[in-house]
């Protein structure tokens, strides 16, 4: 008996048992409420999942546990993805869960919809929301990890086509337990900062469980309420995530984000120089236009010879003030004539009178002095009074011996009648 | 301030396609033709003076002690 006796170590088969365990039931989708977890500071999750009837020991090593969007709590009830094994030290069975979604809330593509419709509903992915990109950014901002593949391959593209652009990374999880909360609140600090032109959103390839956080609503909405225009670069060119429907652009990956979010520098000078050019040549084209139409202008009769046509200008203009000048010399004279005119006529005027006035004077005089009697006695007449006074006309007037004065032209004479004839 | 700076670039570019659009429409006097290239020149060179003012700086943000700062960031100096 004893030598047909197959004798095993425990730990031999314990193995065998998990070879059976494992082989013979394979992965397979376990639904539960979680209890007793405990979150090891290896990375390695435990905790037992339990529904009415039974309850079994569970392990989710690091690796598998970092994909898984939350973080797990006691009563959370779950779907996940287990296969069956045995523990091998304890000979204690136990799940070997690889992928972990909470249970009610539908698979991740059927969150991903249901989510996609809401905001879709809500207008967040409309055109009309999508705010154009800067042309010239100051200052770019960047939401992604710092250690990532993502922000090597945006600093590259950006620094390449702009030397001296401006970078700011704040730096997010962009996998894993809140990771969401962490991008949300980057996007909104971007915003408060003010000197941020425009954002990229973004990380590289992965799972979609990987990818998770950016499907989920707190980071749609704070893209949504972003004024910061927002360059979603989730993944590859292959995965579309919720924050690229609400983003202003979609870039397929993050290399792309970073060309999206400015132009080369280059570029700026071309342009700059080509408009230089097209001014200046406007510019001259119009001064060579005008040259002909001067010279044609200047070969024309008129203009043949524009200096003797100043000088002509020259002299009448000379001409014209010589005339006003003599104009109002001749006006100055006339009025000065005038006035010596009149002054003359008056002149004339008082002397003529004056003398017309003496003439006459004269001439009464000389009538006065012919009526005047003592005037004849001038030219040697006389005149004899009698006594009582009368002139003396006739000598029968006149009796011998009668006294007479006589008046001569001067003095008098008394004298007596001798006799009468 | 920030889109005001940026938007004052692209303003720029508008104005200075207007200018010379408006040059090369054969409809302009003398007078004009040298006001706007005098103004389009200025722009250019505004412009150009703008491409060169963006201060190269890569920076991230850190959180010491509660308090946000930037620190330079060097992607060299990363982890593959």
């Amino acid at each position: 008996m004893n030598s047909e006796r197959k004798i095993y170590s425990v730990a031999e088969v314990n193995r065998k048992a998990r070879m059976v365990l494992e082989s013979g039931i394979g992965e397979v989708w376990v639904e539960g409420e979680l209890s007793r977890v405990t979150l090891h500071s290896s990375g390695h999750w435990y905790f037992t999942l339990k529904d009415a009837q039974a309850s079994v020991s569970c392990a989710m090593f690091r690796n598998d546990n970092a994909k898984v969007p939350f973080k797990p709590k006691d009563g959370m009830k779950v779907q996940m993805l287990a296969r069956p094994s045995l523990y091998e030290v304890s000979g204690r069975y136990q799940l070997i869960a690889s992928a972990m979604e909470e249970a009610g809330k539908g698979s991740l593509q059927e969150q991903f919809e249901k989510l996609k419709k809401k905001l879709a509903d809500e207008g967040l992915f409309d055109a009309s929301r999508k705010k154009p990109l800067p042309v010239l950014p100051r200052k770019i901002g960047v939401v992604t990890s710092p250690t990532g593949a993502a922000i090597r391959d945006i600093i590259n593209v950006l620094t390449r086509r702009f030397p001296n652009i401006g970078i700011l990374l704040v730096p997010a999880k962009v996998q894993g337990v809140g990771a969401e909360n962490g991008i949300a609140k980057a996007i909104d600090y971007l915003n408060s900062r003010g000197d941020i032109d425009v954002m990229i959103v973004g990380r590289g390839g992965g799972s979609i469980e990987d990818l998770w956080c950016f499907n989920e609503e707190i980071v749609a909405r704070a893209i949504a309420r972003s004024e910061v225009p927002v360059i979603s670069a989730v993944g590859h060119e292959i995965d579309f995530t919720i924050s690229d429907f609400v983003a202003d652009v979609r870039a397929p990956t993050p290399s792309a984000a970073a060309e999206l979010a400015i132009r080369e520098k280059t570029d700026f000078e071309t342009e700059l120089a080509l408009y230089r050019r097209r001014l200046g040549q406007n510019l001259k084209t119009m001064e060579s236009n005008l040259r002909l139409r001067l010279n044609r202008a200047a070969h024309s009769y008129v203009f043949r010879e524009p200096q003797n046509l100043l000088l002509r200008h020259r002299q009448n203009i000379q001409g014209l003030e010589a005339q006003m000048g003599s104009l109002l010399r001749f006006g100055v004279q006339q009025a000065q004539q005038r006035v010596d005119e009149i002054g003359m006529l008056l002149k004339h005027r008082t002397e003529s009178r004056l003398a017309m006035d003496r003439q006459r004077t004269e001439k009464l005089a000389a009538q006065l002095r012919m009526l005047n009697p003592l005037a004849v006695l001038g030219r040697g007449y006389s005149l004899t009074y009698k006594a009582d006074g009368r002139v003396v006309r006739r000598a029968h007037d006149l009796a011998a011996g009668e006294r007479l004065t006589t008046r001569l032209a001067e003095g008098k004479v008394i004298s007596t009648v001798e006799e009468i004839e | 301030m920030a889109e005001k700076k940026s938007a004052d670039f692209e303003k720029s570019l508008e104005r200075l396609e207007q200018l010379v659009g408006e040059m090369e429409s054969g409809q302009l006097t003398l007078e004009e033709m040298i006001k706007h290239f005098e103004e389009g020149s200025g722009l250019v060179k505004s412009c150009t003076k703008k491409l060169n003012e963006v201060e190269q700086k890569i920076e991230k943000l850190v959180k010491k002690d509660g308090e946000l700062s930037t620190e330079p960031f060097g992607i060299k100096e990363q982890p593959e």
